[in-house]
């Protein structure tokens, strides 16, 4: 029996404003309990909410940048439950008519592009945390994360693998931070994605019943939740069992999704429209204010740098994956460097470095000036790729340092006066007799390994397409 | 339209309000009684009229995104029908 | 000082022929005096009070004083007092403190007027009687065994017997001018959105104001320039031009269209009430106005529609009593849902447990469209029916309620009848429109209210005709017996 993967995600997430969403608490984290908890966060009798410009703001950046439709009206609704972290016992939310309407956002997945629907964007507020297992018995509320203001993105079913679910998550996570809207941090809670998961018979038009994951913080977690999900739902379809519409929590510890314990009857939020609040009306002297505040898109970028560098699309898409990323690589192409070879030196050095390190671009030791210079020097000849690894190293600990100054420290110049090549070449020749020998019987691989002998004798500072010319004029005589 | 006692329970569930069964009993003639006053709604049509939430024709002000407002658990706390270490205590919630 | 107006007690204070500590005092210890039979008062803090007097009292002599600075007046228990228990009437609050003030508080604290205390009203402002409040019925100083009026009863009470010079209250259905009707008193409901919600505790919030109660028009003038502001805290208040409300009374009311809408004087109207309202009408004629018929079509929906849109805001607003934060909690509980269930059963009582279970019934699943959705359309036809009347007249005026105050009792068991005592004024609520009730006359020694009713933003012109009323009347000056 073969299977069709469906997956819609929710994502949650928080928006990089100074105050909450409809008060002028603060929204820095990391605080003492409830030191953010001004009188409307807490939800005093007779408190009111104030609607948070910037928030709007981030929302229609949003907006814009997935091409989406902006709802010039939008209506804040109430979503009605209990919860001790909710303190009005409501959450305000957008229900009927969202602010951002329908766009898309596309994925790179296997070197082809596919469009991930998003069917719309609304502004709402988080709610506060509880502790748990402090006193026996009791659970401690912290309200200073109520009321931070959050965008909720929301897809159309429209993902079909775990990978594809991780490409969009990547993606979206990528451009909320590229547009300023959100920094991101997922152990701060700052990007939470609830991804729904349903499997159907191959090629059926029939969506099997959801289950929806809820809270996944971490690309690692979200592709163990959807494979886990996903052999689970499978496995109990073929056993004969059904699939009920139910929430469910991933456990990271054991890989495993369980449905959450509550026997709840499923919620009836009753929503209603907020009546102390009115309506949003977003004008076309906003729209273009806005738009005029947003950088270049990465999906502009991206066209740019395969169109203008020639770059493919696979670089480009790396390359523009991160705005501070994308800095570094424009920065290093305004100082010269080449295009290809900036690209590859950032995906592959700098990021092996950083990675290992646990450092984002933004505090490499190694700034895109040095590095700028250091693939000039390999562009014109005066070191070998495999010399400028060496000055790499050496520069990534004493970033103080300057690029000539270690060639000339480490004694790295390439020797590329083709006479003392050619003096090089002559004493290998001569030293080597046989491998000439085997060279001219038909053996390829003698050449190279004249090559590396004259590379040993140069003590690595020969250039080697030099070495290769004069290599091969001479036996060919 | 009758409210049941079926309805009596669901709502009370949802408003979080511990009903007992004679409570239940009485409610269920009074709230019936208000549904009636309330069904007179129907006898009008309807269908092509805006709904009106606010009196006014106006739009939602906006708030500059500054800092306005500063820690005030002096005031809080004190408030609190158990509070410990700024946290409002609750019983444990389960997830 | 028990007969001043607030213009003669400001002018008073004015010329230092008594404090404002001396005034505060005089009426603390009438509230000592008849608080007991009357109930009117929830919370009095005396040293509170008078050292917001002796304030005032130096600005006064500093002459940095504004007309109502060193006024005592007596503020409805629905706006949080910074320090002041503030209970709307309810075991949920019982204990609370208020942690900040009220815009309309901080409006009046700015002035250096006095809080002279909290008023019992019924609890969350639910009802027409001041039967439900946690702390007492209220009663009506013009008769002990009859009820003031609600949900502002504590307040009427308190200014009918002249505890008070003035005080404020809530309308939200016409807890305003019902208790102003009931207790022979004038009372006004602003335009939605004139006064600030900031602080005032809610119950249905699209239909909620503040607004002032006292003796006579030119009182309550005087009061709306305190309590009407642009508030940032509030997106529902509107920024409207500042005006002076006491500087058009005077105008003249000659060739004023008064539109009598016929729906408010059919079945349900008590005869002799019709009959004091028709003599009112008759004295605006002899002032120089003209009676125009006029028909509000949808009237009777206002009922069905209020007892839905309210009911359901209510029931989202009184969510967050909840004992997690401040407030009630119950004393002993299993898990966190026994304290949930059993916090808001014994926080509650009966009538706003009723109107928040309807709440949560008509926005439940299935229902919104039915309900919640049907009253907003609704909403509009009654709001146009206004719109249309208002292209005929100036002012629209009838009966402010259906019968004098009614006995205590009377009708706490059917709340249905208790729900018909608003037929008159929730179509103004629903529609945002300003209203007013002025005494007109008594009946059987019970006083009767008319009801003035104008468009948008038009209390000044309301303010100026019932000053106009006023001036050859002296149904506001009268007091009852026994409290003097």
């Amino acid at each position: 029996m073969d299977w069709d993967i469906v997956i819609g995600i929710e994502t949650h997430v928080q928006l990089k404003t100074k105050t909450k969403q409809f008060s002028g608490a603060s929204t820095s984290f990391g605080n003492e309990p409830n030191s953010q908890g001004c009188l409307v966060s807490l939800a005093y009798p007779g408190v009111l909410p104030v609607l948070n410009q910037e928030a709007v703001n981030c929302a229609i950046k949003f907006g814009l940048s997935i091409d989406a439709i902006i709802n010039r009206k939008s209506i804040f609704a109430r979503k009605n439950y209990f919860y001790p972290d909710l303190p009005k016992g409501y959450q305000i939310s957008q229900f009927e008519l969202p602010i951002v309407g329908e766009g898309k956002l596309s994925i790179l997945i296997d070197n082809h592009t596919k469009d991930v629907r998003i069917l719309r964007a609304h502004l709402e507020e988080d709610a506060g945390k509880s502790s748990h297992g402090l006193s026996h018995g009791k659970s401690g509320i912290d309200l200073n994360r109520a009321g931070t203001p959050l965008l909720e993105i929301v897809t159309e079913p429209d993902m079909s693998s775990a990978e594809e679910a991780v490409a969009y998550a990547k993606k979206l996570h990528d451009l909320v931070q590229w547009i300023g809207i959100c920094d991101g941090n997922m152990q701060e809670g700052n990007f939470r994605c609830d991804v729904n998961v349903s499997v159907k018979k191959k090629g059926s038009d029939v969506l099997g019943t959801r289950r929806e994951i809820k809270n996944l913080n971490s690309f690692k977690y979200i592709k163990q939740a959807i494979d886990y999900e996903v052999n689970w739902q499978i496995e109990t379809i073929e056993d004969g069992g059904l699939i009920e519409q139910s929430t469910i929590l991933f456990n990271p510890d054991t890989g495993e999704t369980k449905a959450m314990r509550s026997k709840e009857e499923a919620n009836d939020y009753r929503y209603f429209p907020d009546p102390d609040l009115l309506p949003l009306i977003v004008t076309e002297e906003d729209m273009l204010t806005i738009k005029d505040s947003l950088p270049e898109l990465p999906s502009e970028m991206q066209s740019r740098f395969v169109k203008d560098l020639g770059l493919s699309m696979y670089d480009a898409s790396e390359i523009t994956s991160n705005k501070d990323v994308a800095d570094y690589f424009i920065g290093m192409i305004n100082e010269g460097a080449s295009a290809k070879l900036s690209v590859n030196w950032i995906i592959v050095n700098l990021f092996s470095r950083l990675n290992d390190e646990e450092m984002s671009i933004l505090d490499s030791p190694v700034t895109f000036e040095k590095l700028a210079d250091l693939i000039l020097k390999i562009e014109d000849q005066t070191i070998s790729n495999n010399a400028a690894k060496k000055v790499f190293e050496v520069l990534w600990k004493n970033p103080e340092e300057s690029v000539e100054g270690l060639i000339e420290k480490m004694g790295l110049k390439q020797i590329s006066d083709s006479s003392e090549v050619e003096g090089l070449v002559d004493q290998v020749l001569e030293s080597n007799a046989n491998m000439i020998d085997e060279f001219k019987s038909g053996k390829e691989k003698a050449f190279n390994a004249l090559v590396g002998q004259v590379m040993k004798a140069s003590k690595g500072k020969a250039n080697p397409s030099q070495v290769n010319e004069i290599l091969k004029k001479k036996l060919s005589n | 339209m009758t409210i049941s006692q079926e309805d009596i329970k669901k709502i009370a569930y949802l408003a979080r309000i511990k009903i007992s069964q004679d409570e239940s009993i009485l409610l269920e003639k009074k709230l019936t009684g208000i549904m009636n006053l309330i069904d007179e709604m129907q006898k009008i049509d309807t269908d092509s009229i805006e709904p009106m939430s606010h009196a006014l024709d106006i739009n939602q002000p906006l708030r500059k995104d500054e800092v306005s407002e500063s820690d005030i658990r002096k005031k809080t706390m004190p408030l609190a029908p158990e509070a410990e270490d700024s946290l409002f205590m609750v019983p444990q919630v389960i997830e | 000082m028990l007969n001043l107006s607030l213009k003669q007690l400001s002018q008073n204070l004015n010329d230092k022929t008594f404090s404002s500590h001396e005034l505060t005092e005089f009426f603390l210890s009438r509230i000592k005096k008849y608080n007991k039979q009357l109930n009117a008062f929830i919370t009095i803090d005396e040293s509170s009070s008078l050292s917001m007097a002796k304030m005032a009292d130096d600005k006064i002599s500093k002459g940095e004083h504004k007309p109502l600075t060193g006024i005592p007046i007596a503020q409805k228990d629905i706006f949080c007092a910074e320090g002041w228990r503030t209970t709307c009437g309810s075991k949920m609050l019982e204990n609370f403190i208020a942690p900040y003030n009220a815009t309309v508080i901080q409006n009046f604290n700015d002035i250096d007027a006095v809080n002279l205390g909290k008023t019992n009203m019924d609890e969350f402002a639910m009802g027409s009687s001041n039967e439900t409040s946690y702390f007492g019925s209220v009663k009506n100083p013009w008769n002990l065994d009859c009820v003031p009026g609600g949900s502002s009863g504590g307040s009427a009470s308190a200014v009918a017997a002249r505890l008070a010079p003035a005080a404020t209250g809530t309308d939200t259905g016409g807890s305003i001018r019902q208790p102003a009707s009931l207790c022979g008193f004038t009372g006004l409901k602003p335009t939605y959105g004139l006064v600030s919600r900031y602080g005032m505790i809610a119950f249905a919030s699209s239909l909620d104001q503040a607004g002032p109660m006292a003796p006579s028009a030119e009182d309550c003038a005087m009061l709306l320039n305190t309590m009407a502001s642009h508030d940032h805290k509030d997106s529902t208040s509107i920024d409207h031009k500042k005006e002076d409300y006491t500087t058009n009374l005077n105008h003249p009311i000659q060739g004023l269209k008064i539109g009598i809408p016929k729906e408010f004087f059919g079945d349900g109207l008590n005869a002799s009430v019709q009959k004091i309202i028709e003599e009112a009408l008759d004295k605006y004629k002899k002032l120089g106005a003209e009676l125009v018929d006029i028909s509000l079509p949808n009237s009777d929906l206002a009922i069905p529609v209020y007892y839905v849109i309210a009911p359901a805001e209510a029931s989202s607003n009184l969510s967050r009593y909840d004992g997690v934060r401040y407030g009630y909690r119950t004393k002993e509980y299993d898990d966190l849902m026994d304290m949930y269930f059993k916090t808001r059963q014994e926080g509650f009582g009966e009538e706003v447990k009723r109107r928040v279970l309807i709440g949560t019934y008509v926005l439940s699943a299935g229902y919104y469209d039915a309900y919640y959705l049907k009253a907003q359309k609704i909403r509009r036809l009654i709001s146009n029916d206004f719109k249309q009347a208002f292209k005929k007249c100036d002012v629209i005026m009838g009966p402010s309620a259906p019968s004098v105050a009614f006995g205590s009792g009377e009708k706490k068991e059917d709340p249905l009848a208790m729900y018909l005592q608003d037929i008159y004024t929730i179509s103004t609520n629903l529609a945002g429109l300003p209203a007013m009730s002025i005494p007109a006359g008594l009946s059987s020694n019970l006083p009767v209210g008319l009801q003035l009713i104008g468009n948008y933003f038009e209390e000044g012109r309301l303010l100026n005709i019932a000053h106009q009323f006023q001036l050859s009347s002296d149904w506001h000056l009268k007091i009852p017996e026994g409290i003097s």
